[in-house]
């Protein structure tokens, strides 16, 4: 698919075409029209007529008699009675009485197609009582949805702002956003849920791409880590604070009766129904490691087992420095 | 690369309702193990594998995955399509085999995204 200038279009041109598209459905005439508009009427004689459009730098007025509009007069009608050195004449006598109009509750749609089908540059619009309450222009369809589009990426924008401003904004000694999940123990379909969501998460806030990578694979391998090898699942829970982000994953058991050989490439007690779904290979553990900067697991078998793991932000002038931070990650804290 | 050779190279069927053809792909890896695929790969590469559930979509995601590739003319399990359709992972059923797409995909010009062990 290729655009006008045979550029291909892209899916943010998509996106940006479509919402041009809803909003040429979704304004209404009567918010983009101008409403303090210039009017003649029946009997104003063609000089004064003249002299309104030369002052206000416009091509032609509405006609309107009693609120109702009767006709529109355009240059195009005066250079008629010029011809004539007839401009003592009253419009009546040289306005169009045959005018297209829209209706103020329409969509702006209505209007671009009658500026499609004839050669006007301006429509007289008139309200639910065929009153008329002011002109549309192409000028003016433009500018709508330019102010419509402009209020969206605002909108956006700030949004954008607040989230990865956020610990800027919040002034405390040490601010921490907690992100807590709750992981079913053989959840198979919904497991990686919490880490797509983790990732969101981090986009949000402006983290760098290669440490949302790093803290979302290993986030990962620690929630399948809670589905596949827990008795009742367990908490998946990422503090996140300026200069460094903490992940922990807790259950209530089995337990690990070994825990230096859960680090060595390959050891695995996954069953067979879960290396047929491509996990339990022994590797989810060495990946944690090899993604995260710090990593300690406690397991008491009967009990349960906490991992905790920490990424340094690189870089970070926001809060404490790594090296004046001292306390280790532990796993006594939930 | 993007997404429509790759998918002319292997043959493929794409399954989900809609997909940028357009989208860039860097590199390819083959596997059947999700931690290898977490432990070896880069971004932005197109995964080809014969497992069909829904933790290869999640998996392609957390490893910034821009497409997936089932082999041997794999369907996958109606939850996978709908995780991938709903985080915009282009799904791809060929009918070739593991050893064959990834000849056919580095003949073309495609690079290997795997790191080896000792990197």
């Amino acid at each position: 698919m290729h655009g006008r200038h045979g550029r291909p279009i892209t899916d943010h041109d998509a996106h940006e075409i479509s919402r041009v598209e809803e909003l040429s459905y979704d304004l209404k005439i009567r918010e983009v029209m101008t409403a303090a508009i210039k009017t003649a009427t029946p009997d104003m004689p063609l000089s004064k007529v003249l002299e309104i459009l030369r002052i206000n730098r416009i091509s032609g007025l509405p006609v309107v008699e009693n609120e109702k509009l009767v006709g529109v007069v355009s240059l195009e009608d005066i250079v008629r009675a010029l011809q004539k050195n007839d401009l003592a004449a009253p419009t009546s006598q040289y306005m169009t009485r045959e005018v297209i109009t829209v209706a103020s509750y329409e969509s702006i749609v209505k209007a671009i197609r009658t500026f499609t089908e004839i050669k006007l540059g301006r429509l007289p619009v008139l309200d639910e009582n065929e009153n008329l309450v002011g002109m549309i222009t192409k000028g003016d369809i433009t500018r709508g949805i330019l102010v419509a589009l402009q209020k969206d990426y605002k909108e956006e924008e700030v949004r954008r702002y607040r989230a990865s401003h956020l610990f800027e904004d919040i002034i405390s000694e040490r601010t921490t956003l907690v992100l807590r999940y709750t992981i079913k123990a053989g959840d198979f379909t919904h497991g990686g849920k919490a880490s797509s969501d983790v990732k969101r998460a981090l986009i949000r806030l402006g983290a760098d791409p290669q440490l949302i990578r790093r803290c979302c694979i290993a986030v990962y391998e620690a929630e399948m880590n809670l589905i596949i090898h827990t008795t009742n699942g367990g908490i998946l829970k990422l503090e996140v604070e300026p200069h460094r982000i903490t992940m922990s994953a807790i259950d209530e058991g089995p337990g690990i009766a070994d825990i230096e050989k859960v680090f060595q490439p390959g050891y695995s007690t996954a069953t067979e129904h879960v290396r047929e779904m491509g996990f339990g290979a022994g590797m989810g553990l060495v990946n944690m490691k090899r993604c995260v900067d710090e990593i300690k697991m406690e397991s008491t078998l009967g009990k349960g087992t906490k991992l905790v793991m920490r990424i340094y932000v690189p870089d970070q002038t926001v809060g404490v420095s790594r090296d004046g931070q001292n306390d280790e990650p532990t796993t006594d804290h939930q | 690369m993007n997404l429509k050779d790759i998918i002319d190279v292997v043959e493929g069927t794409p399954l989900n309702p809609q997909v940028d053809l357009n989208v860039k792909i860097r590199g390819g890896i083959g596997a059947d193990l999700m931690s290898d695929v977490l432990a070896a790969s880069q971004p932005k590469a197109v995964l080809l594998t014969g497992l069909t559930n829904p933790q290869v979509v999640r998996t392609a995601q957390i490893a910034e995955f821009r497409a997936i590739i089932f082999v041997r003319g794999k369907q996958p399990q109606a939850e996978t399509l709908a995780i991938a359709t709903q985080e915009n992972m282009p799904l791809i059923s060929s009918p070739f085999g593991m050893f064959e797409l990834c000849g056919r995909l580095r003949q073309a010009g495609l690079p290997s995204f795997e790191a080896n062990v000792s990197s």
